[in-house]
Protein backbone atom coordinates (compact mmCIF):
# COMPACT_ATOMS: atom_id res chain seq x y z
CA UNK A 1 0.00 0.00 0.00
CA UNK A 2 3.02 2.50 0.67
CA UNK A 3 4.36 1.75 -2.54
CA UNK A 4 1.18 3.61 -3.49
CA UNK A 5 2.07 6.91 -1.89
CA UNK A 6 5.32 7.18 -3.16
CA UNK A 7 4.23 6.32 -6.83
CA UNK A 8 1.90 9.06 -6.41
CA UNK A 9 4.21 11.51 -4.34
CA UNK A 10 6.84 10.70 -7.13
CA UNK A 11 3.89 11.79 -10.34
CA UNK A 12 3.80 14.84 -8.24
CA UNK A 13 6.91 16.03 -7.87
CA UNK A 14 7.27 15.55 -11.68
CA UNK A 15 4.84 17.67 -12.31
CA UNK A 16 5.87 20.21 -10.09
CA UNK A 17 8.74 20.39 -11.39
CA UNK A 18 7.91 20.84 -14.96
CA UNK A 19 5.56 23.14 -13.75
CA UNK A 20 7.63 25.77 -12.00
CA UNK A 21 9.76 26.04 -15.57
CA UNK A 22 6.86 27.50 -16.71
CA UNK A 23 5.81 29.57 -13.76
CA UNK A 24 9.10 31.01 -12.34
CA UNK A 25 10.34 33.66 -14.00
CA UNK A 26 12.99 32.83 -16.46
CA UNK A 27 15.77 35.09 -14.85
CA UNK A 28 15.27 33.30 -11.14
CA UNK A 29 15.83 29.60 -12.65
CA UNK A 30 17.92 30.91 -15.92
CA UNK A 31 21.46 30.20 -14.57
CA UNK A 32 24.13 28.43 -16.50
CA UNK A 33 24.69 26.64 -12.61
CA UNK A 34 21.42 25.58 -12.40
CA UNK A 35 21.39 24.12 -16.14
CA UNK A 36 24.55 22.42 -15.68
CA UNK A 37 23.86 20.65 -12.26
CA UNK A 38 20.26 19.24 -14.14
CA UNK A 39 22.68 18.25 -16.62
CA UNK A 40 25.30 15.97 -14.69
CA UNK A 41 22.26 14.69 -12.20
CA UNK A 42 21.00 12.99 -15.52
CA UNK A 43 24.32 11.91 -16.60
CA UNK A 44 25.11 10.53 -13.03
CA UNK A 45 21.88 8.79 -12.02
CA UNK A 46 21.38 7.28 -15.47
CA UNK A 47 24.86 5.51 -15.12
CA UNK A 48 24.24 4.96 -11.16
CA UNK A 49 21.10 3.17 -11.84
CA UNK A 50 22.60 1.13 -15.09
CA UNK A 51 25.29 -0.17 -12.73
CA UNK A 52 22.95 -0.97 -10.22
CA UNK A 53 20.66 -2.75 -12.23
CA UNK A 54 23.80 -4.51 -14.27
CA UNK A 55 25.56 -5.57 -10.61
CA UNK A 56 23.89 -5.10 -7.56
CA UNK A 57 21.80 -7.62 -5.81
CA UNK A 58 20.99 -6.28 -2.28
CA UNK A 59 23.86 -4.59 -1.15
CA UNK A 60 26.25 -7.42 -2.36
CA UNK A 61 27.74 -6.26 -6.41
CA UNK A 62 28.07 -9.62 -7.97
CA UNK A 63 28.97 -10.63 -11.57
CA UNK A 64 26.25 -12.50 -13.18
CA UNK A 65 24.22 -12.83 -16.65
CA UNK A 66 22.76 -9.25 -16.22
CA UNK A 67 26.85 -8.02 -16.97
CA UNK A 68 26.73 -10.06 -20.39
CA UNK A 69 23.24 -7.92 -20.57
CA UNK A 70 25.20 -4.90 -20.05
CA UNK A 71 27.78 -5.87 -23.09
CA UNK A 72 25.39 -7.02 -25.26
CA UNK A 73 23.84 -4.04 -25.01
CA UNK A 74 26.43 -1.59 -25.67
CA UNK A 75 27.27 -3.60 -28.93
CA UNK A 76 24.17 -2.82 -29.99
CA UNK A 77 24.15 1.02 -29.35
CA UNK A 78 27.67 1.01 -30.69
CA UNK A 79 26.37 -0.09 -34.14
CA UNK A 80 23.03 2.43 -33.29
CA UNK A 81 20.68 -0.25 -32.90
CA UNK A 82 17.47 1.74 -32.09
CA UNK A 83 16.33 1.63 -28.61
CA UNK A 84 13.76 -1.34 -28.44
CA UNK A 85 15.96 -3.33 -29.91
CA UNK A 86 18.62 -2.70 -27.40
CA UNK A 87 16.43 -3.53 -24.96
CA UNK A 88 15.46 -6.67 -26.25
CA UNK A 89 18.99 -7.55 -27.12
CA UNK A 90 19.65 -7.21 -23.49
CA UNK A 91 17.01 -9.46 -22.39
CA UNK A 92 17.53 -12.22 -25.09
CA UNK A 93 21.58 -11.94 -23.62
CA UNK A 94 20.36 -12.40 -20.14
CA UNK A 95 18.34 -15.24 -20.94
CA UNK A 96 20.89 -17.03 -23.24
CA UNK A 97 23.46 -16.62 -20.50
CA UNK A 98 21.08 -18.59 -18.03
CA UNK A 99 20.32 -21.28 -20.32
CA UNK A 100 24.02 -21.85 -20.64
CA UNK A 101 24.41 -22.06 -16.94
CA UNK A 102 25.53 -18.53 -16.15
CA UNK A 103 23.53 -17.66 -12.65
CA UNK B 1 0.00 26.34 -42.95
CA UNK B 2 -2.14 23.01 -42.81
CA UNK B 3 -0.55 20.60 -39.84
CA UNK B 4 -0.44 17.79 -42.61
CA UNK B 5 2.05 19.82 -44.26
CA UNK B 6 4.23 21.13 -40.86
CA UNK B 7 7.72 19.62 -41.19
CA UNK B 8 7.61 19.83 -37.55
CA UNK B 9 4.42 17.87 -36.79
CA UNK B 10 5.67 15.50 -39.59
CA UNK B 11 8.89 14.71 -36.94
CA UNK B 12 6.95 15.16 -33.67
CA UNK B 13 4.94 12.28 -35.47
CA UNK B 14 6.90 10.10 -36.06
CA UNK B 15 9.25 10.52 -32.90
CA UNK B 16 5.90 10.06 -31.21
CA UNK B 17 5.55 6.82 -32.76
CA UNK B 18 8.80 5.81 -32.01
CA UNK B 19 9.16 6.72 -27.98
CA UNK B 20 5.55 5.79 -27.47
CA UNK B 21 6.28 2.29 -28.73
CA UNK B 22 9.14 1.92 -26.05
CA UNK B 23 6.27 2.20 -23.73
CA UNK B 24 5.74 -1.81 -24.36
CA UNK B 25 9.30 -2.12 -22.32
CA UNK B 26 8.41 -0.11 -19.66
CA UNK B 27 5.19 -1.86 -19.17
CA UNK B 28 6.69 -5.19 -18.98
CA UNK B 29 9.63 -3.88 -16.91
CA UNK B 30 7.90 -2.32 -14.03
CA UNK B 31 5.27 -5.69 -13.25
CA UNK B 32 8.32 -7.62 -13.19
CA UNK B 33 10.27 -5.00 -10.61
CA UNK B 34 7.51 -5.59 -8.14
CA UNK B 35 4.64 -3.01 -8.86
CA UNK B 36 1.00 -3.60 -9.98
CA UNK B 37 -0.61 -2.92 -13.28
CA UNK B 38 -2.48 0.42 -11.55
CA UNK B 39 0.74 1.32 -10.21
CA UNK B 40 2.61 1.03 -13.56
CA UNK B 41 -0.50 3.14 -15.62
CA UNK B 42 -0.20 5.97 -12.80
CA UNK B 43 3.19 6.02 -13.52
CA UNK B 44 3.02 6.41 -16.93
CA UNK B 45 -0.20 8.46 -16.85
CA UNK B 46 0.78 10.92 -13.85
CA UNK B 47 4.53 11.05 -13.85
CA UNK B 48 4.87 10.62 -17.75
CA UNK B 49 8.68 11.40 -18.04
CA UNK B 50 10.57 7.95 -19.11
CA UNK B 51 13.59 8.96 -17.39
CA UNK B 52 11.98 9.35 -14.17
CA UNK B 53 9.71 6.48 -14.64
CA UNK B 54 12.77 4.02 -15.70
CA UNK B 55 14.74 5.02 -12.53
CA UNK B 56 11.46 4.29 -10.13
CA UNK B 57 11.51 1.22 -11.10
CA UNK B 58 14.78 0.50 -11.41
CA UNK B 59 15.37 1.55 -7.45
CA UNK B 60 12.64 -0.85 -6.62
CA UNK B 61 13.60 -3.76 -8.69
CA UNK B 62 16.48 -3.33 -6.81
CA UNK B 63 14.76 -4.13 -3.39
CA UNK B 64 15.08 -0.24 -2.78
CA UNK B 65 12.54 1.33 -0.87
CA UNK B 66 9.65 3.74 -2.58
CA UNK B 67 11.21 6.94 -0.80
CA UNK B 68 14.41 6.13 -2.26
CA UNK B 69 12.40 5.39 -5.76
CA UNK B 70 10.79 8.36 -5.75
CA UNK B 71 13.44 10.30 -4.70
CA UNK B 72 15.75 8.93 -7.57
CA UNK B 73 12.76 9.72 -10.00
CA UNK B 74 12.35 13.41 -8.53
CA UNK B 75 16.39 14.05 -8.92
CA UNK B 76 16.16 12.49 -12.35
CA UNK B 77 13.10 15.13 -13.36
CA UNK B 78 14.78 17.88 -12.65
CA UNK B 79 15.98 18.61 -16.38
CA UNK B 80 12.33 18.98 -17.17
CA UNK B 81 12.06 22.17 -15.42
CA UNK B 82 14.82 23.92 -17.00
CA UNK B 83 12.96 22.23 -20.24
CA UNK B 84 9.96 24.03 -18.81
CA UNK B 85 12.02 27.20 -18.71
CA UNK B 86 12.72 27.49 -22.29
CA UNK B 87 9.84 25.48 -23.34
CA UNK B 88 8.10 29.07 -21.66
CA UNK B 89 10.04 31.41 -23.27
CA UNK B 90 9.56 29.78 -27.07
CA UNK B 91 6.11 28.93 -26.70
CA UNK B 92 4.40 31.33 -24.54
CA UNK B 93 1.56 29.29 -23.63
CA UNK B 94 -1.46 30.80 -21.47
CA UNK B 95 -4.36 29.94 -19.34
CA UNK B 96 -5.16 26.10 -19.45
CA UNK B 97 -2.34 25.74 -22.02
CA UNK B 98 0.56 25.97 -19.76
CA UNK B 99 -0.35 23.55 -17.17
CA UNK B 100 -1.08 21.10 -20.48
CA UNK B 101 2.36 21.86 -21.64
CA UNK B 102 3.95 21.53 -18.03
CA UNK B 103 2.61 17.83 -18.51
CA UNK B 104 3.90 17.30 -21.70
CA UNK B 105 7.44 19.20 -21.30
CA UNK B 106 10.01 15.82 -21.91
CA UNK B 107 12.71 15.23 -23.83
CA UNK B 108 11.35 14.37 -26.96
CA UNK B 109 8.37 17.13 -26.96
CA UNK B 110 11.45 19.94 -26.25
CA UNK B 111 14.12 18.42 -28.71
CA UNK B 112 11.19 18.57 -31.11
CA UNK B 113 10.26 22.01 -30.03
CA UNK B 114 13.47 23.49 -29.96
CA UNK B 115 14.95 22.12 -33.08
CA UNK B 116 12.41 24.62 -35.18
CA UNK B 117 13.45 28.39 -35.83
CA UNK B 118 9.82 29.52 -36.53
CA UNK B 119 7.33 30.22 -33.51
CA UNK B 120 4.32 28.32 -34.91
CA UNK B 121 6.81 25.95 -36.06
CA UNK B 122 7.85 25.57 -32.72
CA UNK B 123 4.21 25.20 -31.40
CA UNK B 124 3.57 22.30 -33.71
CA UNK B 125 6.35 20.25 -33.05
CA UNK B 126 6.03 20.35 -29.72
CA UNK B 127 2.04 19.53 -28.93
CA UNK B 128 2.36 16.80 -31.60
CA UNK B 129 4.89 15.35 -29.96
CA UNK B 130 3.74 15.61 -26.49
CA UNK B 131 0.26 14.63 -27.28
CA UNK B 132 1.44 11.75 -29.82
CA UNK B 133 4.20 10.17 -27.19
CA UNK B 134 1.47 10.65 -23.85
CA UNK B 135 -1.22 8.51 -25.89
CA UNK B 136 1.16 6.15 -27.38
CA UNK B 137 3.34 5.13 -24.51
CA UNK B 138 -0.05 5.05 -22.44
CA UNK B 139 -1.37 2.55 -24.25
CA UNK B 140 2.25 0.80 -24.79
CA UNK B 141 2.58 0.52 -21.35
CA UNK B 142 -0.96 -0.93 -20.75
CA UNK B 143 0.64 -3.21 -23.47
CA UNK B 144 3.84 -4.08 -22.11
CA UNK B 145 2.38 -4.50 -18.75
CA UNK B 146 -0.20 -7.16 -19.52
CA UNK B 147 2.75 -9.06 -21.76
CA UNK B 148 4.94 -9.06 -18.41
CA UNK B 149 2.57 -10.45 -16.05
CA UNK B 150 1.73 -13.01 -18.46
CA UNK B 151 5.28 -14.08 -18.72
CA UNK B 152 5.70 -14.75 -15.36
CA UNK B 153 9.15 -15.56 -13.78
CA UNK B 154 10.81 -12.33 -15.19
CA UNK B 155 14.71 -13.41 -14.70
CA UNK B 156 13.88 -16.37 -17.21
CA UNK B 157 12.92 -13.67 -20.06
CA UNK B 158 15.99 -11.65 -19.27
CA UNK B 159 14.35 -9.11 -18.07
CA UNK B 160 16.56 -8.20 -16.02
CA UNK B 161 18.93 -7.69 -18.17
CA UNK B 162 16.56 -5.82 -20.45
CA UNK B 163 16.35 -2.91 -17.30
CA UNK B 164 19.92 -3.03 -17.39
CA UNK B 165 19.95 -2.38 -21.53
CA UNK B 166 16.90 0.13 -21.19
CA UNK B 167 19.22 2.03 -18.57
CA UNK B 168 22.24 2.28 -20.88
CA UNK B 169 20.26 2.47 -23.92
CA UNK B 170 18.94 6.34 -21.81
CA UNK B 171 22.31 6.80 -21.10
CA UNK B 172 24.07 6.59 -24.04
CA UNK B 173 22.63 9.34 -26.32
CA UNK B 174 23.83 11.89 -23.22
CA UNK B 175 27.59 11.15 -23.82
CA UNK B 176 29.00 12.80 -26.81
CA UNK B 177 32.20 14.11 -25.69
CA UNK B 178 34.64 13.14 -22.84
CA UNK B 179 33.26 15.39 -19.86
CA UNK B 180 30.33 13.37 -19.85
CA UNK B 181 31.44 10.40 -20.48
CA UNK B 182 34.14 10.49 -17.05
CA UNK B 183 31.05 11.96 -15.01
CA UNK B 184 29.24 8.79 -16.18
CA UNK B 185 32.32 6.66 -15.16
CA UNK B 186 32.65 8.81 -11.83
CA UNK B 187 29.31 8.11 -10.68
CA UNK B 188 29.31 4.19 -12.05
CA UNK B 189 32.07 3.57 -9.82
CA UNK B 190 30.69 5.31 -6.40
CA UNK B 191 27.90 3.46 -6.87
CA UNK B 192 29.36 0.20 -6.83
CA UNK B 193 31.65 1.11 -4.36
CA UNK B 194 28.62 2.48 -2.18
CA UNK B 195 26.27 -0.78 -2.36
CA UNK B 196 27.88 -2.97 0.26
CA UNK B 197 27.38 -0.20 2.57
CA UNK B 198 24.10 1.13 2.33
CA UNK B 199 20.23 0.19 1.73
CA UNK B 200 19.08 -0.81 -1.74
CA UNK B 201 18.52 2.29 -3.68
CA UNK B 202 20.46 4.83 -2.01
CA UNK B 203 24.05 4.38 -4.11
CA UNK B 204 21.83 6.15 -6.41
CA UNK B 205 21.15 8.70 -4.26
CA UNK B 206 24.76 8.60 -3.53
CA UNK B 207 25.69 8.68 -7.21
CA UNK B 208 23.24 12.12 -7.88
CA UNK B 209 24.80 13.89 -4.92
CA UNK B 210 28.25 13.65 -6.66
CA UNK B 211 26.62 14.70 -10.06
CA UNK B 212 25.22 17.69 -8.37
CA UNK B 213 28.02 18.69 -6.68
CA UNK B 214 30.56 18.19 -9.85
CA UNK B 215 28.05 19.98 -11.65
CA UNK B 216 27.90 22.65 -9.12
CA UNK B 217 31.50 23.33 -9.22
CA UNK B 218 32.15 22.77 -12.68
CA UNK B 219 33.58 25.92 -14.82
CA UNK B 220 31.74 24.88 -18.09
CA UNK B 221 32.64 26.13 -21.73
CA UNK B 222 29.00 27.00 -21.22
CA UNK B 223 27.77 29.87 -23.17
CA UNK B 224 25.65 32.58 -21.44
CA UNK B 225 22.82 32.26 -24.78
CA UNK B 226 22.91 28.14 -23.89
CA UNK B 227 23.07 27.61 -20.27
CA UNK B 228 23.74 23.90 -20.46
CA UNK B 229 23.65 23.06 -24.18
CA UNK B 230 27.10 23.23 -25.11
CA UNK B 231 27.53 20.27 -26.95
CA UNK B 232 28.46 17.91 -24.17
CA UNK B 233 25.76 15.71 -23.96
CA UNK B 234 23.90 17.93 -21.37
CA UNK B 235 20.67 18.29 -23.46
CA UNK B 236 17.77 16.36 -24.70
CA UNK B 237 18.48 12.87 -25.29
CA UNK B 238 17.07 12.86 -28.69
CA UNK B 239 17.82 14.53 -31.94
CA UNK B 240 14.71 14.70 -34.22
CA UNK B 241 16.64 15.90 -36.84
CA UNK B 242 19.29 14.15 -37.20
CA UNK B 243 18.01 12.38 -40.04
CA UNK B 244 17.96 15.35 -42.53
CA UNK B 245 20.79 17.56 -41.31
CA UNK B 246 21.56 19.15 -44.08
CA UNK B 247 17.87 20.96 -44.01
CA UNK B 248 18.22 21.52 -40.50
CA UNK B 249 17.49 25.20 -39.21
CA UNK B 250 20.04 26.92 -37.30
CA UNK B 251 20.16 26.68 -34.25
CA UNK B 252 16.88 27.83 -32.33
CA UNK B 253 17.31 30.97 -29.70
CA UNK B 254 17.47 29.66 -26.11
CA UNK B 255 17.03 31.95 -23.41
CA UNK B 256 18.75 35.06 -23.29
CA UNK B 257 19.00 34.95 -27.14
CA UNK B 258 16.50 36.92 -29.22
CA UNK B 259 14.33 36.11 -26.24
CA UNK B 260 13.30 38.90 -23.61
CA UNK B 261 12.47 36.13 -21.20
Amino acid sequence: MSMWIWVLVAALLAYLTKLLGYLVPAKVLANPRMSRVAGTLTIGLLASLTVVNAAATGTAVVLDARAGALAAAAVALWFKAPFLLVVLVGALAAAGLRLLGWP
Amino acid sequence: MKLRESPAAKIGASIAVATGLYGVSFGALSVASGLSFWQTMALSFLLFSGGSQFAFIGVVAGGGSGVAAMSASALLGIRNGVYGMQLNALLRPTGWRRFASAHLTIDESTATATGQADPAEQRRGFWVAGLGIFIFWNVMTAVGAVIGNALGDPKQWGLDGAAVAAFLGLLWPRIKAFQPAAIAVVCAVVTLLAVPFVPPGVPILVAALVAGLIGWFRHGRTPDHAPGHVDDGLEPDIEPYRHDAGARPPRPARLGQGEDA
